[in-house]
């Protein structure tokens, strides 16, 4: 395989900043294609800011991303979605906006799709759900929607963000399962999680940032005590009067 | 006096009640749907804001063109709302007013330019013509105006349905997917904003929202999918239309208020027996088994 189509995505020295205040500092690196990667960092480390900026959501302060991605290639999972969930449509509808890269904004709904639709509710084990109102189910439920929706997404890169928070033990089992369908089937994944034991055990690489990137690289080397703590010591650190930050020479 | 004289007659004998009649049931296909889509985007009052905006448009165009011209006035409002709307948006997005803030001071300036414009020139009895409608003085190209607003409408929201339920419901979602929802956004204003063109001529500017909004309300008082309740708004704005022109011919008294008041008495019936209304949750039903 050529070098261009193991990358995914392609950071080079990447700042994403907030009036001025840098979220995530002179990040460089490498995604591979097919790689489950998880995004590790204390609060205010700058994980859901990074996929903001992949996404596109956020313009970089400085330097760039590089990818081949058409916008339908990338699936993204928000932490806290702008969903209104008051809105009165029902879960199978919800899901099949996921068949927008086939259907886009006009285009009919096939009978395929909506098969396929089916087939992810019962993926994420959500059988006998199509008709109810999306304001009717519980968190753990809706989170289990919005990946059948990803699942219908089809996407080559998968991003997630804290996908697994205030969600029950049960639920996060069966969602990290279609991670590693996902994996398996050579998309690649990177999700935002705080749980360090669901890090070491079902994913292989790591990005651990603290505004500034610690490592990135194989879970085990990544995930060493010593740079836990270098991460935890640069959490937080807002300074009022901070200077500008000269361009590296 | 017979059924057929109450419900029929008036409309068999009189050709500006049939004529009311027609108007009030394209502006039921047209404003209902429309308010249901401000009511899910939480617009309820823009709604409002709008129709008032529209005024120093309608009256720019009315001192033109002279006697109620109803192209000019349209026209007139037309340009005046959108103007309003999107200076709003623009505003909000450039200073820290949020959306509303900014809608408010817009509407408030243009509805203050509206009045300053007819009394300038009009007399009282234009004003008042402007602000509460004639919905009884409708004639041919006034239909032919409010029949093809309606037209529009309806099938501009089939074609921009799936875009805009995904920018009510997900706004990300249809970011990260690529959708333009500032496009469906203004899309959508532009049908308000027409539709209140297409009221105010039967409502007044101080109506023109009532066959929106209350319909609306009463939908998702009833329904709780969005295609029943497109129904329900469409199906109580007609009613309301046909049982207001009834009774204000039959009891003499003003038209267009009498259409907001049944909608209005609709309304208040149904906060209290629709299945989300008061009466489910003060005396709820047995809960199920599972």
């Amino acid at each position: 395989m050529s070098a261009e189509r193991e990358t995914a995505i392609r950071l080079h020295n990447l700042t994403v900043a907030y009036d001025r205040h840098p979220a995530v500092h002179h990040v460089s690196g490498t995604l591979k294609t097919g790689s489950l990667t998880a995004i590790a960092g204390p609060n205010g480390a700058g994980k859901s800011t990074l996929l903001k900026a992949i996404v596109g959501e956020l313009k970089p302060a400085e330097g760039r991303i590089e990818h081949t991605l058409g916008r339908t290639e990338i699936g993204y999972l928000p932490q806290a979605a702008e969903i209104n969930r008051r809105f009165p449509i029902d879960v199978l509808d919800t899901v099949l906006l996921g068949a927008w890269k086939v259907s886009g904004a006009f285009g009919s709904v096939s009978r395929a799709a909506t098969a396929t639709a089916r087939e992810a509710l019962q993926t994420v084990g959500l059988e006998g759900f199509e008709k109810r109102p999306i304001g009717s189910l519980s968190a753990g439920q809706f989170q289990r929607v919005l990946f059948a929706r990803l699942l219908l997404q089809d996407a080559r890169v998968i991003l997630l963000d804290e996908p697994f928070t205030a969600i029950d033990a049960r639920t996060t089992r069966d969602l990290l399962e279609i991670v590693a369908n996902w994996h398996g089937e050579g998309r690649t994944v990177v999700a935002v999680l705080h749980d360090f034991d669901q890090v070491r055990s079902h994913f292989p690489e790591t990005l651990l940032i603290a505004r500034e990137l610690i490592g990135w690289g194989p879970t085990s080397e990544v995930m060493a005590p010593e740079n836990l703590l270098r991460a935890r010591a640069m959490a937080e650190r807002f300074d009022e009067n901070a200077e500008i930050c000269e361009p590296a020479a | 006096m017979s059924a057929y004289d109450i419900f029929f007659a008036p409309m068999v004998d009189y050709g500006f009640m049939r004529r009311a009649l027609v108007a009030c049931l394209c502006l039921a296909l047209g404003s209902g749907p429309i308010g249901v889509f401000l009511m899910m985007r939480r617009m309820s009052l823009m709604g409002d804001a709008l129709s008032h905006a529209v005024l120093p448009g309608a009256a720019i165009g009315y001192l033109i063109a002279g006697s109620l011209s109803l192209t000019a006035m349209g026209l007139g409002g037309l340009v005046a709302g959108m103007s309003v709307a999107l200076l709003s948006g623009a505003v909000s997005r450039a200073t820290v007013l949020s959306e509303d803030a900014s809608f408010a001071s817009f509407y408030l300036a243009s509805l203050a330019l509206g009045v300053l414009i007819v009394s300038l020139r009009g007399s009282n009895i234009d004003l008042l013509h402007v602000l509460f409608g004639t919905i009884l003085a409708i004639d041919a190209p006034a239909l032919y105006q409010i029949g093809a607003i309606t037209s529009l409408t309806l099938v501009v929201l089939a074609v921009i349905y799936r875009p805009l339920v995904a920018e009510c419901f997900d706004p990300g979602f249809l970011r990260a997917v690529g959708g333009r929802g500032p496009f469906y956004h203004v899309a959508f204003l532009l049908m308000v904003v027409l539709n209140l063109v297409a009221s105010f001529q039967a409502l007044g500017t101080l109506m023109a929202v009532g066959l929106m909004m209350l319909p609306a309300a009463i939908a998702q008082l009833w329904a709780r999918n969005l295609p029943s309740m497109l129904l329900v708004a469409v199906g109580s704005a007609l009613v309301s239309g046909y049982f207001g022109l009834i009774a204000s011919y039959h009891l003499e008294i003003a038209s267009g208020p009498t259409i907001i008041m049944t909608a209005a008495i609709i309304y208040g019936i149904s906060i209290f027996i629709a299945p989300s209304g008061i009466a489910r949750r003060y005396f709820p039903r047995p809960h199920l088994k599972g």
